[in-house]
């Protein structure tokens, strides 16, 4: 670095402070009592989330550059989330039989399990897939770009990084968890009906009848679509621990952590919210 | 055919003014933490000149360059581009700022999941667009012809050599034909042959572009060669500023052991 007494943050803004903490000044926070640390972290975190926004209103648009995020977050996840609803929707579907089983409502299984899959297992299981593989991704390059002075090397070429890297990144996420969700569900009620027809047969077609039996748009849509806003929580958080990353290395392997572990705490706890609300609002 | 681009340039020609500083450092000061590392320092390059500022490692010279293209802000004190105080400047009034100069970064800091020639052709691609693909094509294997680098176009960073890297970020740092050129350190980690070729080049840079040119260094011998005058920092002070026979008359006791170590 060419000297140690650089900040590097930047520029034209004042620089978000501090070196890189340890993962959570709010686990710090919440363990012994409210902190100033909790308040200063979610402070610089609204600040970098209003720099980002306003970077994504205003032209020039990175359209380029956010189809090339769509296809990294989108399409090169899609196995790895396509594998866990695949996982979730057997291991469902083994699990909620033997309940059913247990009090004589086996002819609720498919419902049961439609209901578990696409109201919550199948949106939360993709948040959680996406935080590990995206939001590490997403901390780690952009850490490594700052600790590199690449964001630097932006800034000084006009070149807004909130624009190209932060706003890209977190608008792919938002569009791609919903349409990752959809395939996570798709291959949970899959998976879900070939462990009950190894069972007890039962076509596909009259297992997605059973299943979806009363239902109403308004019980699958609002699930599906609160993915959106993990994709935010997945892609503000592993955005703004990359681009405030201090400490060469070391600072790149806490940045990949601290966004996973971060985001998946976050993504955890907006579910609990969201859940609630869509209770609220659409029931 | 001139384009918006070619117009403008030549407007803030005119508005600059003879005999004006094209950089301007007046009474800037910043302290980190409890440090001191800027304690009122003043500076000015003209159009065609080049000044090296020299002065011990963690003497505040890059934070000094850091200011210049707005990457840090100073405490108190001006710093002035083309006549314009960038204090307090815009996102997008600062960027209209930052395509007239260049910066090469200590380590180059190229994109390193990019080519050498996406690298160079970066700021064309971005702020270039009334030039046809064919044409940003053909800047980009100009600069690198320049630079004697004709044959990496398709080589990534880090297939490429420190020295190679360096000559990239010279590259990429001249796209947009800027008027003030800022050099980090640019003989730094390399071996005395790779050195003076740098300098070598910087200087044919500067006799073909006459850009404004401030370069930080601690390589005493690449100032004497690249640069019209020196100036020496010393615990966030110039201690001396002018050409290199000043220095070396100097009765200044800091001086005489700079130049006696470098």
């Amino acid at each position: 670095m060419s000297d140690p007494t650089t900040t590097a943050d930047a520029g034209m803004y004042p620089p978000l402070p501090g070196p890189q903490e340890a993962p959570l000044p709010a686990a710090v926070g919440i363990a012994t009592g409210l902190d100033a640390g909790l308040f200063e972290w979610f402070g610089n975190l609204g600040i970098f989330s209003w720099r980002v926004l306003k970077a994504a209103v205003t032209p020039p648009f990175e359209g380029g550059e956010l189809i090339r995020q769509m296809d990294d977050i989108g399409s090169k996840s899609l196995p790895l989330v396509a594998l866990a609803g695949a996982a979730i929707g057997a291991v469902l579907s083994m699990e909620v039989r033997s309940s059913m089983t247990r009090f004589g409502a086996t002819s609720l299984l498919p419902s049961a399990i439609v209901f578990s899959i696409v109201q919550e297992m199948g949106p939360i299981i993709t948040g959680l897939v996406v935080c590990g593989r995206v939001g590490a991704g997403i901390g780690a390059e952009l850490a490594s770009m700052k600790v590199t002075e690449q964001i630097d090397a932006l800034e000084a070429s006009a070149v807004n990084p909130y624009r190209l890297l932060a706003a890209t990144r977190i608008v792919a996420c938002i569009l791609m968890l919903p349409l990752l969700t959809l395939a996570a569900d798709a291959c949970g009620l899959f998976m879900g009906w070939l462990a009950q027809t190894l069972t007890e047969p039962i076509s596909l077609r009259q297992f997605v009848d059973a299943g979806f039996r009363g239902a109403s748009l308004s019980d699958f849509l609002p699930p599906t679509f609160k993915t959106a806003v993990f994709g935010l929580i997945i892609g503000l958080i592993a955005c703004y621990q990359g681009m405030r990353t201090r400490g060469g290395a070391e600072g790149v392997g806490r940045a990949a952590t601290n966004s996973v572990v971060l985001a998946s705490l976050f993504v955890i706890l907006a579910d609990v919210v969201l859940v609630k609300l869509i209770l609220v609002i659409f029931h | 055919m001139a384009t918006a681009f070619d117009t403008a340039k030549k407007q803030d020609e005119h508005a600059e003014g003879a005999g004006a500083f094209a950089v301007a450092v007046e009474g800037v000061h910043k302290t980190f933490g409890n440090l001191k590392v800027l304690n009122g320092v003043s500076l000015g390059v003209h159009r065609g000149e080049t000044l090296a500022v020299l002065g011990r490692s963690g003497t505040g010279k890059s934070v000094l360059l850091r200011m210049i293209v707005g990457l840090e802000t100073p405490d108190s004190g001006s710093v002035c581009i083309l006549g314009q105080d960038i204090a307090g400047f815009s996102l997008d009034q600062l960027g209209v700022v930052r395509k007239k100069m260049g910066f090469l970064f200590q380590h180059a800091a190229l994109y390193d999941s990019l080519t050498v020639g996406e690298n160079v052709g970066f700021p064309l691609r971005h702020h270039r667009k009334d030039l046809s693909k064919g044409e940003r094509s053909d800047r980009v294997n100009q600069l690198l012809a320049e630079v004697g680098l004709e044959n990496a176009l398709n080589k990534m960073p880090s297939d490429i050599s420190g020295g190679m890297q360096k000559r990239v970020g010279l590259a990429r740092a001249l796209a947009l034909e800027p008027e003030i050129l800022l050099l980090d350190e640019p003989t730094a980690g390399l071996d005395p042959i790779s050195s003076g070729e740098i300098d070598e080049l910087v200087l044919k840079l500067q006799r073909e572009h006459q850009m404004a040119s401030i370069v930080v260094t601690h390589d005493l011998h690449s100032a004497k060669t690249i640069a019209n005058r020196l100036a020496l920092l010393d615990k966030g002070n110039v201690v001396i500023e002018g050409e290199f026979e000043d220095l070396e008359h100097s009765d200044i006791a800091f001086v005489k052991e700079f130049l006696k170590q470098s």
